[in-house]
């Protein structure tokens, strides 16, 4: 009994810690019309990036806000700097290693897999196979105690069993007669 | 062994409980800096104040501001500074400053980078509160801050003789913060270039 109710716990637990790994906390609320400044572009198609870089940096200065939410002026000359490599024509990656270079991994949201981060970008699957070991566990032994259940309740007896239950029997009989025969010895 | 399955949930707890209480103490506004380890920025920007170069801490600032020498990286190479990030619209450089004028007593040289501030305004700072700066390099846009990642002043680093920043403090130096992370490895790094 104890045992299944520490594995229900357990998997209660890990569903909790799945639900909250980090990436739930970094989606993107913030609509485009939050930072509403006019930013004028060569290309179309760069403003659609522009976009998506603002809302994947992350301000230095203000903790949990993107460059695209923040007021602070070190979002505003990073912005501006995103601009400003985008009308260079250089790629997102080549705009994201340089703001990381100067402002570290802290600036990325979505920070890249590496030595440091291979575990919080793994620990969402490690624990999903720690909660499946553990619901396989719980289901599997059920079974087989189940079944060891059923096998005892059934009538079936071997060979031994109906020897020595017949052998139990007899001296059961010997004895109840010997019993008869001596409480008559002694009447009340 | 099931016995022992009871236990897990606690262990799990305990553990989580030593990194939440290990986080009490950590400052979640203080970043890696991708700096440390890393050679000075180049940059190109004029000093705060003309004559400044050649003025021994402590002493009155010249107040005329034309014309600026330009300042580069190779003022600072070849000995060992403290470069700290100043703004006179910078609240926390207030109560930093008499820190820097004791340093600048003892010997350590400091170079100002004034950060995004008014030439005006960052004169009269010196002249009120003194001037502990070897000399100042005047970043009225804040480029030579983006290249150094300053996102709050008061900002110090530790340059070596060779450029390259040996430690970075975000925040006000104070005499605890120097003891603890600036000090000793200003006294072991070699004094001159190689």
């Amino acid at each position: 009994m104890i045992r299944l109710s520490t594995h229900a716990y357990l998997a209660g637990v890990i569903a909790i810690l799945l639900f909250i790994t980090p990436s739930d906390y970094f989606d993107k609320h913030s609509d485009l019309s939050a930072s509403n400044e006019m930013v004028e572009f060569s290309q179309p198609e760069l403003r659609e990036r522009y976009y998506n870089l603002i809302q994947e940096l992350r301000c230095p200065k203000c903790q949990n806000q993107n460059l695209a939410d923040s007021n602070a002026p070190i979002s505003t000359d990073m912005k501006t700097q995103v601009h400003r490599m985008l009308e260079q024509q250089k790629s997102d990656a080549e705009i994201k290693a340089y703001l990381v270079s100067r402002y570290s991994e802290f600036v990325l949201y979505r920070p890249s897999v590496n030595q440091k981060t291979w575990f919080l970008w793994g620990s969402p699957a490690i624990l999903l196979l720690i909660a499946l070991l553990i619901l396989y566990r719980h289901f599997y032994l059920r079974r087989i105690s189940s079944n060891e259940a059923k096998e005892q309740s059934s009538t079936q007896l071997t060979d031994e069993q109906k020897l020595r239950l017949s052998t139990l029997l007899d001296e059961a009989k010997d004895r109840s007669g010997k019993d008869v025969y001596n409480s008559g010895d002694n009447p009340l | 062994m099931n016995k022992l399955a009871v236990f897990v949930p606690l262990a799990l707890f305990l553990v989580l409980s030593v990194f939440l209480f290990k986080g009490l103490d950590r400052d979640p506004t203080e970043l890696p800096s991708a700096l440390v380890g890393e050679p000075f920025p180049e940059f190109f920007l004029p000093q705060l104040l003309a004559s400044q170069f050649d003025s021994q801490p402590g002493s009155q600032p010249n107040s005329q501001p034309d014309p600026q020498p330009m300042l580069s990286k190779e003022d600072l190479i070849g000995q060992v500074v403290l470069v700290n990030v100043w703004a006179t619209w910078c609240f926390a450089c207030r109560i930093e400053h008499p820190m820097l004028n004791d340093l600048a007593k003892q010997g350590v040289k400091i170079v100002g980078l004034n950060y995004k501030d008014q030439r005006s305004e960052a004169i009269k700072w010196l002249e009120e509160r003194g001037n502990p700066y070897l000399f100042n390099i005047f970043d009225a846009e804040g480029s030579l801050g983006f290249d150094l990642g300053v996102y709050g002043a008061p900002e110090t680093y530790l340059v070596d003789a060779e450029g390259v920043v040996r430690q970075r403090r975000v925040g006000v130096v104070d005499q605890r913060v120097w003891d603890a992370q600036f000090r000793d490895l200003y006294q072991q790094l070699p004094k001159d270039a190689k």
